[in-house]
């Protein structure tokens, strides 16, 4: 099978754009990959597309050029960008495009995010009575994670401080103003023991990243980023997920992002021990922390050492969120991921400016969980 | 006063309470391979099956997470009162039948413990523009048994 890499990366900057279309976003961040790859827009032979709040996002042929491209729509909720990346690498994989694109765009009003629990198969009474918000379960998850293995509220706190700092060194970034622990942990508690400044915001931004298949890399680029492997996975049974009103008692069954990620290294051949910097779902600090060990890169409860030794800040021997992740830049669902992506192609190349971690990185790990229960992981490797 | 009150929705626990029989989570049991699920469940997330009955939840379980809310929730779908009271959540564990998501009337955090023993109750969650106050279901810390 022939191996797709990453050839051109663009980023639109997250943050808060008045008057600007999520599509104008979204053509911006095509236009900045396609000049990284040192291709046009005609060249493409086909992409994946995805967005929250935009209905049509294949509308966007309309601001780049009607050239006919097969652009499929793509959603699956917080990992949506994780999936159009997927399938783009996969397009090439089994050979049916030479040269791909994965899209991502959204522009999200301020707040919290509000929907009617029925587009969630969820009864109305779960949503009337206060119980359908996302937040609740992250609060309820690290609630556990810090009773059973003795996380502190301290590393909370310092994770926030970690993402803001990264994101004060980040042009694209939308929170760029650092925030001590003691700062973080002086904001009002939303969800218990979750604070304000612990907590990503929904945002506006667009993202895009041109692949094409390996053994074509050179006409485009000298370091070109390979795409090891991709992979998503849902919830099983049993497991603690997002707006569940209840669920089962017995064995413990794993999350989808534990599933996602032992199939993602298995696929890529690649173990926990050989990546050298991730960007993994940060909704909030605890989310970060737990996803540290649910994809295999420390064992739970070690997250409270290695914190306070700044194992994930940049100069540390696991640097994670080194763009500031979700705390720093907010999240617009669709093109979440992919700034995620763009990061570790930065980072891999060498050219992340004042956030580039020391040494020669040679493996990158990217991870979205979001709901109602859904993980996309995806190693990339130079 | 003459307010009257109402479930929040019809077939999510037993209704009118009385002082004989206290309220109940109505659930339903998968009769192929004994899932239970909270709410009543037409379909069986486990076999598939689809001919469940219904089964009244244990009122007793203990307290297996929670977090609190501190800000009013959006509206829709939220209809809690305008003048928000922060209140808490959790999942109460229900030996041998399910972890169920609920509402708790203890709203400080620091009251509040993993493991803690809870006990079923319903709540008036809201007052409907008719004088109507709208019920649901909440968990409340139980007496611990004296060792
Ligand atoms: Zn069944």
């Amino acid at each position: 099978m022939t191996e797709a890499v990453i050839i051109g990366v663009g980023l639109h900057p997250f943050g808060r754009f008045p008057g600007k279309p999520a599509l104008d976003m979204g053509a911006d961040a095509v236009r900045l990959a396609l000049a990284d790859a040192g291709v046009n827009w005609p060249q493409i032979q086909g992409g994946y597309i995805g967005s929250y709040e935009v209905a049509n996002p294949d509308a966007i042929v309309g601001r780049l050029g009607l050239t006919g491209v097969p652009l499929r729509g793509v959603f699956n909720g917080c990992a949506t960008a994780g999936t159009a990346i997927a399938l783009a690498a996969r397009a090439i994989e089994t050979g049916e495009h030479d040269l791909t694109i994965a899209i991502g765009l959204d522009k999200h009003p301020r707040g919290a995010f509000a929907a009617d629990p029925s587009v969630a198969g969820i009864p109305s009474w779960y949503g009337q009575t206060g119980l359908f918000l996302t937040t609740h379960f992250f609060g309820m998850k690290i609630n556990r994670y810090m009773h059973d293995h003795g996380i502190s509220h301290e590393t909370l706190a310092r994770v926030a401080a970690k993402n803001f700092g990264n994101a004060a060194a980040n042009e694209k970034a939308w929170r760029r103003t650092p925030l001590t622990p003691e700062e973080i942990l002086a904001s009002p508690v939303l969800n218990y023991p979750l604070r304000q400044y612990m907590y990503c915001g929904p945002d506006e931004g667009a993202a895009a990243i041109v692949l094409c298949r390996a053994d074509q890399a050179h006409k485009y680029t000298q370091k070109p980023v390979r795409v090891r492997s991709t992979a998503l996975r849902s919830r099983r049974l049993g497991a603690f997920e997002v707006q569940s009103p209840s669920f089962p008692v017995g064995e413990i069954v794993e999350s989808p992002t534990v599933d996602a990620s032992r199939a993602a290294y298995e696929r890529a051949g690649i173990g926990p021990q050989d990546v050298d910097v991730a960007q993994l779902q940060d909704t909030d600090a605890g989310s970060e922390i737990i996803h540290m060990a649910e994809n295999g890169l420390c064992k739970d409860g070690e997250q409270e050492r290695l914190i306070a030794e700044g194992a994930t800040g940049i100069g540390g021997r696991l640097p994670v969120n080194t763009d500031g992740g979700l705390l720093g830049n907010g999240e617009p669902i669709g093109a979440s991921g992919l700034r995620q992506i763009h990061e570790i192609v930065l980072q891999l190349r060498g050219t992340a400016g004042t956030r580039q971690i020391p040494g020669t990185p040679r493996v990158g790990y990217t991870h979205l969980y979001g709901a109602p229960g859904v993980s996309a992981v995806t190693i990339l490797s130079t | 006063m003459t307010s009257t009150r109402q479930p929040v929705a019809e077939g999510l626990f037993t209704w009118p309470p009385t002082p004989s029989e206290p309220p109940r989570l109505i659930g339903s049991e998968c009769t192929a391979c004994g899932l239970v699920s909270f709410p009543a469940a037409a379909d069986c997330v486990r076999c598939g099956g689809q001919d469940p009955k219904e089964r009244l939840l244990a009122d007793r379980g203990t307290l297996w997470t929670y977090t609190t809310q501190n800000f009013r929730p959006p509206s829709p779908p939220y209809d809690g009162p305008e003048a928000f009271e922060p209140y808490a959540v959790g999942y109460i564990e229900l030996p041998g039948e399910l972890l169920v998501e609920a509402r708790l009337t203890e709203a400080d955090p620091h009251r509040l413990r993993i493991g803690q023993p809870m006990r079923l109750t319903l709540v008036p969650y809201t007052v409907r523009d008719d004088g109507t106050e709208a019920v649901t279901f909440a968990f409340t810390p139980a007496e611990e048994r004296a060792s």
